[in-house]
């Protein structure tokens, strides 16, 4: 028997007799005899822990990870470094093996700390309401497009080429299936084609949706973004990096009235894609339109403070059909990692991460140009990821890196085939001065 | 340090918790870098805090929860099982959580090969062709299959189905993802004994019916002995049949949704297959289809040739995306070591245990408790304390007199068909010892109904707040910590 | 249970108070027992049009929502704001509590409410 069953043979046939059955058979004559699987699944022979350990080491081993690399890869992951706390922290059971706070009077860990992410997420954004979190940023695009539809009662979105194309991806499939139509307004010189978006709009587009810094590092025009939609009554919706609000002026004072974003960056590790957690923020008038789960602050019978979950008539589990979203979990522990590590890192840390970024970024933004072999793209600001053409191809390129144990930048063909050559660079505060200088000596050699 | 304190009001100008290096290239003014009207004016309010600070407010905040390892959580439907330490270990090696999802696939041939196993190692489970580990939670998995089976019909030509049918013991997350698929519902009843009324269901079956969103066993605990006929009926009209993995421990080795004719199912890999639930996430929501439908799923899926695993993006009737790259891939690392350690017997065991450990519950506590159906039940059993509530103490009051004794109650007031509904998912992972103090305290909280019924009703005693006014919260919602001018 | 005299009611619940051509439409106490606390309440706009049959607004508890449906058709002419700062008043004085004024033409369509006494009779059906 495994060790993670817990009743011997001996006792399980007791139980058995207890209930006057003969055998675990008995326990299954509801399932047809036809539908019984009558002989094992195909699966691998289980492995004791010893095997089962030595067999995922070597599994890991295959991946070349970033701790044994300088990586300069973003394009909406980022290697930002997370405090030792932050992991040792979430790995206290009492936080990783609860589930959902239904009980609140033995759940006001997890409350109170989505509570704390809440007020953090709102700070962060200059937004009144933020939810629990969503699943990542994208799907929270999807269903910040779907609640603006709902809300403002149109059936149209228009979107940013400039956004992340993953994002774009998944607002297109979330929306595609509610039968609302998804356009996308292109850019000029990085920055989204004001001109382009103002022909575009209509009376029946319900939000405009904007990235901000966008999918090439670039500060984008929002507060111009904003004016155009609300002169046609529709919504902004941005998509923000949270490291970079600790320098940029917060989407909610330039006119957003729906703040989303990717939360990864805020302590949790790359994990190859997931799992991140989305931020979602609005204003207090839509306070009752949002999905997911939301925190707030109550008494107890004795007047003492805590925590419930509340505005809870917006979610699935009361409205069923008629509920806002269909998100049930979200991503609670991320979101956890996310209030440590903001705690951590406090109003300085988060200030001083962010310039570090910026510095940095700026540094081999420069470096590389002077080698001749990089030429600019764009005559527009960034934070901490920028668009360089390269003279040699892209995936030569970063092949070459590769075997200097660095990860190149991302190849923005893939996704503009009207930037050949693009290539997407995105430095954090990790990587030191040496690092930045050895990739830029070994990308000029090309 | 006041006990109740919140990070915010316990923090100080100047104190840090953090250590970040010296700038070591040549500064720039940040004004020349972005200009002004792109800066912020007045600095997020965030904590200023040390570290043993910040370590003690969390750790303070852990200390008010209740976890699987603190004691037992027989939270129906949830399958709060134990979560292993070993796949936490395993998850944390740097070659899983530090790789980047735009890395070379030559550089990730260890992520995909685990990715692949998977959806092996799911569809063989499930009976289903092929399976995507994109979805990062049940419900996200609910909506993909749904967005699968509409992409599925619309490409035959069939626009007219647009009609999901949803039994009314469904998880309240069925009826909402067919709707965030573009579905209408119609909701059929069950019958006297918790499975799908088949006269309702051959009622509203007609060419604009979809499919039918089915949990089995259901959310009663119940196997529904006619799925065959259902799945027939469902299939002669045209519609997919969709199977709602939340139940999945029930069946592992014993019975595959492919071989009782479902076409879609999903998984929740943070009940059934070990992954912790996170306090409320991250999950991780797979979903498998039979054959047909294998051309629909969310893009990409990763193949072999050659040696070498690769993410196959070129799937032009794919529903697209539902989340960016590639799912929850650290939660399914989980399961995958999961799997491993337990192989097809130990598989087959986790559910024989589960069931077991449901129907002993039953058995023991169906003289005091009203079991409204009163036979073998699989994974989860549900009471209905009505006989209670007639002496004037509710479902909920119970629950929350369960606290005082240490357990986590289990989920109350679902499914929606039973009054004053108490559900019970004990899991494979407990023994009958913890099962019979649970059965303990159960029988004594209904012997306090009529001896001492005031310790109920003002339940619980022992914890760190009492019960909590949601009223006030919902009127006058407080959503934030406000900084004092 | 109260059941208040000289008004008309459906069955879903709402009570109708008729003067002239004005109906003003409530939540009878039946209802509001079976919500319990009323913690918000969602209003039409004045000027917004109905027709017998559609949702007017929703009233909600902590664990519930309940649509409120119009069985008059006609146009909204005022609005109860004071509910929308305290949707207790429904608990307290559901009677009094009219969610909204609908200015209406076709009077038959109020023959096929139920006055007081049928829906008291309803109402110990639907227990």
């Amino acid at each position: 028997m495994s060790q993670y069953i817990a009743n011997t043979r001996i006792q399980q046939e007791d139980m058995l007799k207890e209930m006057g059955l003969r055998s675990m058979e008995d326990l299954f004559v509801d399932i047809p005899e036809e539908v019984r699987l009558r002989e094992n699944l195909n699966l691998p022979e289980p492995l004791s822990e010893p095997e089962l350990v030595s067999f995922m080491r070597r599994l890991a081993r295959k991946n070349y990870n970033g701790n044994e690399f300088s990586c300069f890869l973003g394009a909406g992951a980022y290697d930002h470094f997370i405090p030792s706390v932050v992991d040792h922290l979430i790995s206290r059971q009492e936080f990783y093996t609860a589930y959902t706070p239904y009980q609140p009077e033995i759940s006001q860990g997890t409350l109170r700390s989505i509570f704390e992410y809440q007020t953090m997420i709102c700070e962060l954004t200059g937004m009144d309401v933020a939810n629990a979190s969503m699943y990542d940023g994208a799907s929270a695009l999807g269903e910040a497009a779907l609640m603006a539809c709902a809300a403002v009662k149109r059936n149209k979105v228009l979107v940013a080429r400039t956004v992340h194309p993953e994002s774009r991806e998944v607002i297109n499939t979330y929306c595609k299936f509610k039968g609302i139509e998804v356009v996308e307004f292109g850019f000029r010189d990085g920055q989204i084609d004001l001109e382009d978006l103002e022909s575009r709009m209509s009376s029946d587009t319900a939000a405009v949706i904007v990235q901000n810094p966008n999918f090439f590092g670039v500060i984008e025009l929002l507060k111009e973004a904003g004016e155009i939609a609300h002169r046609h009554k529709a919504l902004l919706i941005a998509s923000v990096d949270p490291i970079s609000l600790a320098l940029l002026k917060p989407p909610g004072e330039a006119g957003a009235d729906i703040v989303v974003g990717e939360g990864q960056s805020l302590g949790n590790p790359l994990n190859f894609g997931g799992p991140y957690l989305g931020f979602f923020a609005v204003e207090k008038k839509f306070m009752r339109k949002i999905p997911g789960r939301i925190v707030g602050e109550t008494v107890d019978n004795l007047g003492r403070r805590g925590y419930v979950l509340t505005l809870q008539t917006r979610e699935q589990h009361i409205r069923r059909e008629k509920a806002t979203s269909n998100i049930c979990s979200n991503q609670a522990l991320c979101a956890l990692a996310a209030t440590i590590y903001l705690t951590l890192l406090g109003k300085e840390g988060l200030k001083e991460a962010a310039e570090l970024s910026l510095q940095k970024a700026h540094y081999t933004y420069d470096r590389l140009i002077k080698t001749g072999k990089f030429s600019p793209v764009f005559n527009a600001p960034f934070f901490k990821e920028f668009v360089v053409k390269s003279r040699t191809p892209v995936s030569a390129l970063n092949k070459k890196l590769f075997e200097s144990k660095i990860i190149g930048g991302y190849d923005l063909a893939k996704s503009y085939q009207e930037i050949p050559g693009g290539w997407l660079v995105a430095v954090t505060e990790k990587p030191t001065k040496e690092e930045i200088d050895i990739l830029v000596g070994k990308a000029g050699e090309i | 340090m006041k006990d109740n304190a919140l990070i915010f009001e316990i923090s100080k100008p100047g104190r840090k918790a953090y250590s970040l290096p010296d700038c070591d290239v040549p500064k720039q003014n940040v004004e020349d870098l972005i200009p002004g009207e792109y800066l912020r004016d007045t600095a997020p309010v965030l904590p200023e805090v040390s570290e043993l600070d910040a370590v003690r407010h969390f750790t303070r905040l852990s200390q008010l929860n209740h976890g699987v390892d603190t004691g037992f959580y027989p939270l129906g439907s949830c399958t709060m099982k134990y979560n292993p330490k070993v796949n936490e270990a395993l998850s944390r090696l740097d070659g899983f959580t530090q790789i980047h999802p735009y890395q070379d696939e030559t550089t990730v041939q260890g992520a995909l090969k685990l990715m692949y196993d998977m959806d092996k190692m799911l569809s063989e489970i499930t009976g289903m062709e092929r399976v995507t580990l994109q979805p990062a939670a049940g419900a996200h998995g609910e909506m993909t299959g749904q967005m699968i089976i509409k992409a599925y019909h619309e490409h035959r030509g069939e626009t007219q189905r647009t009609k999901m049918v949803v039994p009314d013991a469904a998880h309240g997350t069925n009826p909402a993802s067919a709707v965030m698929a573009g579905f209408d519902t119609i909701e059929v009843k069950s019958d006297d004994r918790g499975g799908v009324d088949i006269e309702a269901l051959k009622s509203v079956m007609s060419n604009e019916i979809a499919g039918l969103m089915l949990t089995n066993p259901n959310t009663l605990g119940l196997f529904d002995e006619n799925i065959k006929e259902i799945a027939k009926i469902v299939h002669q009209a045209g519609g997919i049949l969709y199977y709602d993995g939340a139940n999945a421990n029930a069946i592992l080795g014993i019975s595959r949704p492919g071989d009782m004719g479902f076409d879609v199912v999903h998984l929740n890999l943070h009940k059934t297959f070990s992954a912790p639930h996170g306090g409320g996430g991250p999950g991780s929501g797979p979903v498998g289809v039979k054959k047909e439908l294998v051309p629909f799923l969310p893009k990409p899926l990763v193949e072999f040739k050659e040696g070498s695993y690769y993410l196959d993006d070129d799937r032009p009737l794919s529903i697209g995306k539902v989340k960016s790259f590639y799912g929850n891939f650290n939660v399914v690392v989980k399961a995958y070591t999961y799997i491993l350690s337990m192989g097809a017997d130990g598989l087959r065991q986790v559910s024989e245990g589960a069931v077991l450990n449901a129907n002993y519950i039953a058995h023991k506590l169906k003289d005091k408790y009203l079991l409204p159906f009163d036979r073998v039940c699989m994974h989860e059993c549900v009471f209905s304390c009505q006989k209670q509530k007639n002496k004037g103490v509710s479902t909920l009051d119970i629950a929350k007199r369960l606290l005082d004794f240490g357990f986590h109650p289990p989920t109350i007031y679902f499914p929606l068909i039973v009054h004053e509904a108490l559900m019970v998912e004990p899991t494979e992972s407990e023994s009958k010892e913890s099962l019979d103090e649970f059965i303990k305290a159960m029988r004594q909280i209904d012997q306090e109904v009529d001896t001492d019924p005031q310790q109920v009703l003002e339940a619980p005693h022992n914890t760190s707040v009492g019960r909590l006014d949601e009223t006030l919260a919902a009127r006058k919602p407080v959503l934030r910590w406000m900084p004092k001018e | 249970m109260e059941i208040e005299k000289g008004l008309k009611y459906t069955k879903e619940h709402e009570w109708i108070r008729v003067e002239g051509n004005k109906a003003y439409i409530g939540i009878t106490d039946y209802a509001q027992r079976h919500l319990g606390d009323i913690v918000f309440v969602e209003l039409p706009e004045v000027d917004d049009e109905f027709n017998a049959g559609d949702t007017l607004g929703t009233v909600e508890s902590v664990k519930a929502v309940s649509d409120v449906y119009t069985q008059i058709s006609g146009q909204v002419v005022e609005i109860n704001e004071e509910l929308l700062d305290n949707p207790g008043m429904m608990n307290k004085e559901p009677y009094e509590s009219w969610l909204a004024c609908i200015e209406f033409t076709d009077t038959s369509e109020l023959d096929q409410l139920m006055d007081a006494e049928d829906y008291k009779k309803f109402c110990t059906e639907e227990d």
